[in-house]
């Protein structure tokens, strides 16, 4: 079959001709505007998961008055089933750092934290050395701008930006009420960009190579390429930087195993496509938009085991502070076991879709919101399963 | 800076408000009810229980009212098909994680979750039982506060209490998830952790997972018994909030009503712990001035100053765990509530031909902490349990509705004597600076032979609900036998609220507080906002409340404590004289310092 998937190297790449600190040196001579215009040509959006446009989110900061502005870059990487930014922090850390000396320099904040996910411990000590050689050499270039590590505890919600805030500043790690934005109210209060680390990254790299290079990769609504993380069923699991806008059905030809039933695009919190719609799903912002987990199931795999795993990560993994979040978690987990003992009707799944649509409005952060993503599509695709 | 005005439209009625307004105070100025659980006037917003939530124009998700800031333009819905369903799936989940006993709990009929319950028609569980049955055995451990697990719905107006008005963090969060509760420091039962008991927990949680240890059975018990005197009395600022438990609206005083009332419950003494306020001004005043001789002429460098009053058994407990280094500072007079124990199975059982072991002394509090102050192994100086039984207001109200009593229609009557006699310095105890105020009544008279020189005795700048106030009175023309006091400024401050009192003891722990007196209240607005008042309160209530406190002051005929003719008889009589061997035995005690973990 033909196969049009196009693999990327973009974030990986070593050009010794032009390492990022060429690039913070030369990029910081720039006018800040000229930047920003740039991140906005390029179409880069946030790679987080939830897809911000980065450029302008430099530039509402880059407008807030204050003395004080952050920046933060998010390696709080805990998505089932993600492991890139564990891979980019430890292949090419450098060009995070001069991703967010840019942003620092853009928006006018003088000190950056890099929010490292707990189990990533491991890293602490090589990042730390890469850092501290980082920070000297902005030193030597009189660039007045520092990065701290910090390490988190190992809870899943301070991925989101606002409870990686509270976990910052010493709190318990809870999502906060928006307005205000981290633009406007971040890290102690003060604006602050967080961007995800490989985020970070293309923004060094559209400062190379420029923004038309890179968005001539992608499409209108998903600009430039992604870092996926290829895990299940599998014969090639691994990292894979690829153009964004793909048929999942190139790539379930390129990583499945010729037996795959379904693929859950974008993590726990994201949607599980059947085969049947392999053809017609677009991994991209204007189809299913992925934080860059791919995890594949063939046919031995049970869906109602994968959806009452991810149910059981998210009850246990919600900060427990809003209702619909902590209770309703709760609910999906038990009420999926009720039917499958027959001690709920089969009907009783579509009051807990029901439930999944107040999830998904009425919970306070991005974690309750999206616990409807897997647990929708899973009972929609694969119901018998679930019931018998 | 002056704030502009936001235009928006809240069920298509335009509004114009502040900048900075929230949704839910906007809407309430167009009258329309937005129902909410975590929302308390006394704290921060939280936006956790998201019953509140509404929906705006235009956006993807609803939005929190309690939360939202409003912004031009908005065109907010509250009953929408969207905000109905949701909101009904909120009651609906917090009610399957809720031990929904109601009949059998202790806050039935005056639950928040239940009038939301009721409200949305909520019949069979749509849901699962979510209730673990661990979450069931409710923490009795503390003499005046349970906690229940079971009923909690995590709003976290209890931590939000503790943390913010009381600056005490007995309880907190722990856990995530579905394993997310209240908790204490390493989950120990609440009496072995800094909780104070203030009890402010109580007033502000929605359900029955934080209620007063309740003693009305046993009170009962007493009353009925035939073989036991049972004498009550009721604190100042009982009086004052007693009516809001028994369809009276708040601020309306109902002393006489309460009086009568006790009556015919069946205590066989109604007598009135104002009496032992203006014994414990007596005492407390004597005190502080010798403290003041010692330093000022005996150049005793052992002397504490500034001397901090200890009628908050609340605060007390705050200042033997937080400062154990402050504790000298703490005047040696026990509370009023512990005075009147000591006193009535002593001196007054003697009067009137009871034995000590026969007689019980109930106490009724605006106050939880009181529960377990009377149960302190200092508190029985008479040879018993000085105090055996404290019943909140709440408490009493319940009584009152047992017995069948038209509380509304009942006439006024009169404290028995003796221990019955009171001046409007004893009633002002139940306000922030009452204390304060009562006592330079005395102390300025005693010192100058003149009355303090404010208008009709009222010290207006120890009065208010300020956080923290300070005074300064000018001692002037003094009695020969007071000459070192001759010109001195008189400092004093006073805090209510524990928040606050951590504040005070900061800048006295760090020299930067030259006082000489100091009032702490442990409760917001002082025994007034107690734990143990009726619920709902807010600072709109307590400000009604301490404008009942004071007019009911300014209607008494005596007004000073050491004006008061029983308390001059008992020191004929029995006593001897302030600070006398007597009083030592039974009205000052000592304090202990405790571990914070």
């Amino acid at each position: 079959m033909e196969n049009n998937l196009k693999k990327v190297d973009i974030i990986f790449e070593i050009d010794d001709k032009c390492t990022p600190l060429d690039v913070v040196v030369k990029t910081l001579k720039r006018p800040a505007d000229e930047i920003i215009l740039d991140l906005i040509d390029s179409g880069l959006k946030g790679r987080g998961g939830a897809g911000f446009p980065t450029g302008l989110k430099w530039k509402f900061a880059r407008n807030e008055d204050s003395d004080v502005k952050y920046v933060i870059c998010n390696a709080d990487e805990g998505e089932p089933g993600t492991f890139k930014d564990r891979e980019i922090l430890d292949r090419v850390p450098e060009k995070i750092f001069t991703g967010m000396a840019i942003c620092g320099y853009v928006v006018g904040a003088k000190e950056g934290y890099i929010y490292l996910r707990g189990e990533y411990n491991f890293l602490l000590k090589p990042l730390t050395k890469k850092l501290e050689e980082y920070n000297l050499f902005l030193k030597k270039n009189n660039i007045d701008f520092n990065i701290y590590l910090k390490s988190g505890s190992g809870a899943y919600v301070c991925g989101e930006e606002s409870a990686l805030f509270e976990s910052m500043e010493g709190k318990r790690g809870e999502p906060r009420n928006k307005p205000p934005y981290p633009t406007v109210a971040g890290y102690n209060s003060k604006p602050t960009v967080i961007n995800n680390v490989e985020t970070l990254v293309y923004t060094t790299m559209i400062c190379r190579i420029g923004p038309e290079k890179f968005r001539e990769l992608g499409t209108k609504d998903s600009r430039g390429s992604k870092v996926f993380s290829v895990s299940g069923d599998t014969p090639v699991p691994g990292i894979y930087e690829l153009e964004l806008g793909m048929p999942l059905h190139e790539f379930v030809n390129e990583f499945g195993d010729g037996d795959v039933k379904a693929v859950q695009v974008g993590g726990a919190s994201g949607h599980c496509v059947p085969r049947k719609k392999f053809n017609d799903t677009i991994i991209g912002f204007e189809g299913i938009p992925t934080g860059g987990s791919m995890m594949i199931f063939n046919s031995s795999r049970s869906m109602y085991n994968v959806l009452h795993d991810y149910l059981e990560f998210f009850a246990e993994e919600s900060c427990g502070q809003c209702t619909p979040c902590r209770v309703g978690c709760q609910q999906l987990l038990k009420g999926i076991e009720a039917v499958k003992k027959g001690e709920r009707s089969p009907a009783y799944l579509d009051d807990l879709k029901k439930l999944t649509g107040t999830m998904k409005i009425a919970a306070k952060c991005g974690l309750g919101q999206s616990v409807g993503n897997p647990f929708n599509s899973i009972i929609d695709n694969f119901r018998e399963e679930i019931i018998y | 800076m002056s704030k502009y005005l936001v235009n928006l439209k809240i069920n298509n009625m335009p509004i114009a408000v502040e900048e900075g307004t929230t949704i839910l105070e906007a809407a309430k100025k167009l009258n329309f009810r937005v129902p909410t659980l975590c929302n308390h006037p006394d704290l921060t917003v939280a936006g956790n229980c998201r019953v509140c939530v509404v929906e705006v124009k235009g956006a993807r998700l609803l939005a929190a009212a309690c939360a939202t800031p409003v912004s031009e333009g908005m065109e907010v819905f509250t009953n929408s098909e969207k905000v109905r369903v949701s909101r009904k799936h909120i009651v609906e989940l917090l009610l399957s994680e809720h031990n929904a006993d109601c009949t059998k709990c202790f806050k039935n009929g005056h639950c928040e979750l239940q009038d939301l319950a009721s409200e949305y028609r909520i019949g069979d569980h749509v849901f699962l039982d979510l209730v673990k049955p661990e979450s069931k055995i409710q923490d009795i451990s503390s003499p005046s506060i349970v906690k229940d697990d079971s009923k909690c719905i995590r709003c976290q107006r209890c931590v939000r209490t503790c943390t913010e008005l009381q600056g005490v963090s007995a309880l907190a969060v722990i856990n995530k998830g579905d394993h997310q509760k209240i908790s204490t420091f390493l989950n120990k039962p609440l009496h072995e952790v800094v909780c104070t008991n203030c009890g402010q927990c109580i007033n502000r949680c929605p359900t029955g997972a934080l209620t007063e240890r309740n003693y009305i059975e046993e009170v009962w018990n007493a009353i009925y018994n035939p073989s036991k005197f049972v004498v009550v009395q009721t604190a100042p600022a009982t009086r004052i909030a007693l009516g809001e438990d028994l369809g009276i609206q708040v601020g309306e005083r109902v002393t006489g009503k309460m009086v009568a009332a006790l009556k015919k419950l069946g205590f066989n003494k109604v007598l009135d712990t104002d009496f032992t306020a203006d014994l414990t001004i007596m005492e407390e005043g004597t005190e502080l001035l010798t403290r003041l001789k010692r330093a000022l002429v005996d150049k005793d460098e052992t002397v504490v100053l500034p001397m901090m009053t200890s009628c908050s058994p609340g605060w007390i407990k705050f200042q033997e765990h937080m400062y154990p280094e402050l504790l000298d500072n703490l005047s040696t007079c026990k509370s009023p509530q512990q005075m009147f124990g000591a006193v009535a199975k002593t001196y007054y059982a003697d009067k009137i031909n009871i034995k000590a072991q026969d007689m019980i002394v109930v106490s009724i509090m605006p106050c939880v902490a009181k529960k377990f102050e009377c149960e302190r192994p200092e508190m029985r100086d008479s040879g018993y349990q000085d105090v055996d039984y404290v019943l909140t207001t709440r408490e009493l109200a319940m009584m009152i509705k047992q017995a069948g009593i038209d509380f509304d229609k009942l006439e006024d009557e009169h404290y028995d004597s003796i221990l019955g006699e009171s001046t409007g310095a004893a009633v002002i105890f139940g306000a922030t600076g009452g204390v304060m105020e009562a006592a330079l009544r005395t102390a300025y008279e005693i010192v100058t032979g003149r009355e303090v020189p404010f208008t009709n005795l009222n010290i207006k700048p120890v009065r208010g609900m300020e956080g923290i106030k300070e005074a300064s009175i000018k001692i002037k023309n003094v009695k020969p036998e007071w000459s070192f006091l001759e010109g001195v400024e008189l400092n004093v401050a006073i805090a209510h609220g524990l928040a606050n009192a951590r504040a005070l003891m900061e800048k006295v722990k760090k020299g930067e507080a030259a006082y000489h007196f100091i009032e702490i209240m442990g409760c917001p607005g002082g025994c007034l906002g107690g734990g143990g008042q009726p619920i709902p309160t807010s600072p709109e209530i307590r400000k009604k409340r301490a404008e009942a406190i004071y007019s009911e002051d300014a209607e008494m005929t005596i007004r000073k404590s050491h004006e008061n003719p029983e308390v001059a008889e008992i020191y004929s009589e029995f006593l001897g004289e302030p600070l006398g061997h007597k009083s030592h035995d039974l009205l000052h005690t000592h304090y202990k310092p405790r571990k914070r973990y």
